[in-house]
C-alpha cells in the first residue's frame, strides 16, 4: 500500500499498526492496521467520533502505550520496539498536548520549574541557559515571565494551555501530537490557543498530528485529514477534498453533520442523517464496520473488509463502493 | 402588536450569595417566547445562560442562588407570584426541561419506563395502565426502537443518544407548551447531535411548543433556532432573527464570536488562516467592571463605555443591542 505522498521524506511514518486492550468485556481492537505518514512541517487532522480509536493512536504513536504490531518510524527510526533507555533520545523529538492541560501539569510546582523540567531532564545548556530559555518559552507563548513563580491552579484554562503548548516547545521537538487541545475551551479562547498552535507550527516547521472531534476545528488547522470509524482509517484526503467532497459514506455524513454557520447552508442542506448509534468497539461489525448505518451499503460490504487503497492523487479511502481513480 | 406571547421574561435577576460576595448571574433579562418558535439563548460558560434556564423551571440551585427580581409569565400569569404548590404543577406539565447529560436527571435506579411514568401521573389522572402506553408511544415517537423492550431498561443500558431520547420523551410527556433544552446535545457525538435535533426541531413543529435553546455552539443555533439571544456576564447583549444575527451582527461581542468559531474552508479558505481572537477573559461575575462588562475586551471601547453600562435598546423589528457603538 502507497500512503498519500508528502513533500521530502515524512517525519513521522505509521505502518499496520495495531492497538488491542483486554479489557472486561473481552478484547478491544482500538488501532487496527493505521498506515499514514506525516510530512515535514505538515498538519495532519485525525478525526472521528467517540471510541473510533483516535486518541489510543496518537498516545500509542508516542510510545505512551505499547502497539501489538507495526511500524512507528521517527525521522526514518523504528521506535515501535525500543525499550525505555533506548527511546530516550527520540522522545524529545515529539511531544505531546492533552485536552486538559491542567490534568497533565503537576500543581505543586511552579510554571517556571514546569517548564525547566525538560531541559533538566535532557541536559540542555547550562543553569542560566535554562532560565533563558525558560523566560522565552513564556513569552513566545503570551504569558509573561514573572508569571513563572506561579502555580497551574493560578491560570485560566486557555493560559493553561499556553503552559502545555510552551512545554512541548521547550525542547524543540519536529512532532507534535495534539490530542483535543481546545475541546474544552471556549470559542473566544479556543480562536487564541488555535492561532498560537499555527503560528508556532509555522514558525518552527513543526509537523502536526491533530486530533479531534470537531471536524470545523480540524478542517481550519489541517493540510491533510483522516477520518476514523471504529479502529480503522476509513479516508485520508487533502483538507479541501474531505471538506468539500468526502467519498466515504462515514466522511460524508460526518461532514454533513457539522452544524454550518450560514443560515442559508444550515437551512436548505441535502444532508445525510444517519440512523443508529455508533457500534460498540468491543463488538464492532464484521466486514466493513459502517455497514450497519451505512446508507449505501450492499451484500458484500457485511462480508468483506474494505482496505485503505489509492483512489488519485493523495487520496486514499476504504470502501467497496468508491471507484478508483480521481471524482469518483 | 399581536396576541400575547407563551412566555414573557421582563427584568429577571437571579444572584448567588457565597462567602466571595454577591453575583448577579442573571442581570435583568427580557425575552419572549411563541408557540411553535424556538429562541436560542447562546453565550460562553458563566454568561448566565443556563441559570436563566434553571430559573424559568423554578430550580435556581439552594441555599446560594436566588431569584431577586422580575417576572416570568406564561400564558400572561407571573409564575414568580405562584405559590409553590402551583408553580410545581405547571413545571414538569406547561413546561419542561432536557438537560445535557441526561444520566443527572434520569434515576439510576428506576426503569426508564417508571420513570416516564411517573411523570404523566403527577400531573394526568389516569390509570397506570393507561400512562404505561403512553410512555411507550412516547419512546416510539422519539425513535426508541423496540420501545416496548426498552421501557424495562434501566438508564445505565442506554447509550448517550437514546438516553438523550428517553430524557425528552420524559420532558413531553404531559405536552408542554415550553420546552427548555440546556446544551441537549452538547455530550454526544457530532452525528447523534444531527439525530437529536432534527428530533426537536420535528417534535417543536408536531406540537407547536414554544423551544428555548441554550448552547454555546453558533452553528447549532444557524440550524435550529429562529431567533437568537447573546448573553455575556449575565445580560443579552443582542437580540433578534437568527438570519440577521449571524449575517449582520451588531454587537462585537457577538462580531468576535462569530469570528473567532473555525468556519471551515469553502474551496478559497488558507489553511490556518488566523481566527479572530477575543483578547483577555469574561470578567469574574464577582468583580463586574463599573461600564460595560465587555469594555475591556473590547476593540470598540471608549471612555463612555468605562463610564456606564449600555441598555439594551432596539435598533429594528424585534431586533435589539446594548451597545453605545453598534453598527
Amino acid at each position: 500500500m502507497s500512503p498519500a505522498s508528502t513533500p521530502g521524506d515524512p517525519v513521522l511514518s505509521v505502518r499496520d499498526l495495531v492497538k488491542s486492550f483486554a479489557t472486561a468485556g473481552g478484547t478491544l481492537r482500538a488501532v487496527v492496521g493505521a498506515s499514514f505518514d506525516v510530512g515535514a512541517a505538515e498538519t495532519v487532522g485525525l478525526v472521528g467520533e467517540s471510541g473510533c480509536g483516535k486518541s489510543t493512536l496518537g498516545r500509542t504513536i508516542m510510545r505512551l502505550t505499547d502497539p501489538d504490531s507495526g511500524s512507528i518510524l521517527l525521522a526514518g527510526q523504528d521506535i515501535s520496539r525500543m525499550g525505555r533507555s533506548q527511546l530516550r533520545p527520540h522522545r524529545r523529538r515529539m511531544q505531546m498536548i492533552f485536552q486538559d492541560p491542567y490534568a497533565s501539569l503537576n500543581p505543586r510546582i511552579t510554571i517556571g520549574r514546569l517548564l525547566q523540567e525538560p531541559l533538566d531532564v535532557h541536559r540542555i545548556g547550562s543553569r542560566a541557559e535554562r532560565q533563558d530559555r525558560v523566560a522565552w518559552l513564556m513569552q513566545r507563548v503570551g504569558l509573561r515571565p514573572e508569571q513563572a513563580e506561579r502555580f497551574p491552579h493560578e491560570f485560566s484554562g486557555g493560559q493553561r494551555q499556553r503552559i502545555g503548548i510552551a512545554r512541548a516547545l521547550a525542547l524543540n521537538p519536529d512532532l507534535l501530537i495534539c490530542d483535543e487541545p481546545v475541546s474544552a475551551l471556549d470559542v473566544s479562547v479556543q480562536a487564541q490557543v488555535l492561532n498560537l498552535l499555527t503560528e508556532v507550527q509555522e514558525e518552527f516547521r513543526l509537523s502536526m498530528l491533530f486530533i479531534s472531534h470537531d471536524l470545523s476545528v480540524v478542517a481550519h488547522v489541517a493540510d491533510r485529514i483522516m477520518v476514523m470509524y471504529l479502529g480503522r482509517i476509513v479516508e485520508i484526503g487533502g483538507r479541501d477534498d474531505i471538506w468539500l467532497q468526502p467519498l466515504h459514506p462515514y466522511s460524508r455524513a460526518l461532514v454533513g453533520a457539522v452544524p454550518r454557520l450560514d443560515p442559508d447552508e444550515a437551512g436548505s442542506r441535502d444532508r445525510v442523517v444517519l440512523q443508529g448509534d455508533i457500534p460498540s468497539p468491543l463488538n464492532p461489525p464484521a466486514g466493513c464496520a459502517f455497514h450497519t448505518r451505512c446508507p449505501v451499503a450492499v451484500a458484500r460490504c457485511s462480508g468483506e473488509t474494505p482496505q485503505l487503497r489509492p483512489v488519485g492523487a493523495g487520496r486514499q479511502v476504504a470502501c467497496h463502493l468508491v471507484s478508483d481513480g480521481p471524482g469518483a | 402588536m399581536t396576541a400575547a406571547p407563551l412566555l414573557r421574561v421582563d427584568g429577571l435577576r437571579t444572584v448567588f450569595r457565597t462567602g466571595a460576595g454577591t453575583a448577579n448571574a442573571v442581570d435583568g433579562i427580557g425575552l419572549h417566547v411563541d408557540r411553535g418558535e424556538t429562541l436560542a439563548l447562546v453565550g460562553e460558560s458563566g454568561c448566565g445562560k443556563s441559570i436563566t434556564g434553571l430559573s424559568l423551571m423554578g430550580m435556581v440551585p439552594r441555599p446560594h442562588g436566588s431569584i431577586a427580581g422580575g417576572r416570568i409569565d406564561l400564558d400572561g400569569r407571573d409564575l414568580l407570584q405562584l405559590p409553590a404548590r402551583q408553580l410545581r404543577a405547571v413545571r414538569g406539565d406547561r413546561m419542561a426541561m432536557v438537560f445535557q447529560e441526561p444520566m443527572t436527571s434520569l434515576n439510576p435506579v428506576f426503569t426508564i419506563g417508571n420513570q416516564i411514568v411517573e411523570a404523566i401521573l403527577t400531573h394526568r389522572a389516569m390509570t397506570r395502565r393507561d400512562a404505561r402506553a403512553r410512555a411507550t408511544a412516547l419512546l416510539e415517537l422519539v425513535g426508541i426502537p423496540d420501545a416496548g423492550r426498552r421501557m424495562d431498561d434501566y438508564p445505565h443500558r442506554l447509550s448517550g443518544g437514546m438516553r438523550q431520547r428517553a430524557m425528552i420523551a420524559m420532558a413531553i410527556s404531559c405536552d408542554p407548551d415550553l420546552l427548555i433544552a440546556d446544551e441537549p446535545t452538547t455530550a454526544l457525538d457530532v452525528t447523534i447531535q444531527a439525530q437529536i435535533l432534527a428530533l426537536l426541531r420535528r417534535l417543536q413543529r408536531e406540537r407547536e411548543m414554544g423551544m428555548i435553546l441554550i448552547t454555546h455552539d453558533l452553528g447549532v443555533v444557524a440550524e435550529t433556532a429562529d431567533r437568537v439571544a447573546v448573553m455575556y456576564a449575565g445580560r443579552i447583549v443582542e437580540s433578534g432573527a437568527v438570519r440577521q444575527i449571524l449575517r449582520a451582527p451588531q454587537h462585537p461581542y457577538t462580531r468576535g464570536l462569530l469570528q473567532a468559531t473555525p468556519h471551515a474552508p469553502t474551496g478559497a479558505g488558507r489553511k490556518g488562516a488566523r481566527l479572530t481572537e477575543i483578547p483577555g477573559l469574561v470578567p469574574s461575575l464577582y468583580d463586574m467592571p463599573q461600564g460595560c462588562a465587555f469594555e475591556p475586551r473590547c476593540p470598540l471601547a471608549d471612555a463612555s463605555c468605562r463610564r456606564s453600562r449600555p441598555t439594551l435598546s432596539p435598533t429594528g423589528e424585534d431586533r435589539h443591542v446594548a451597545c453605545f457603538h453598534a453598527g
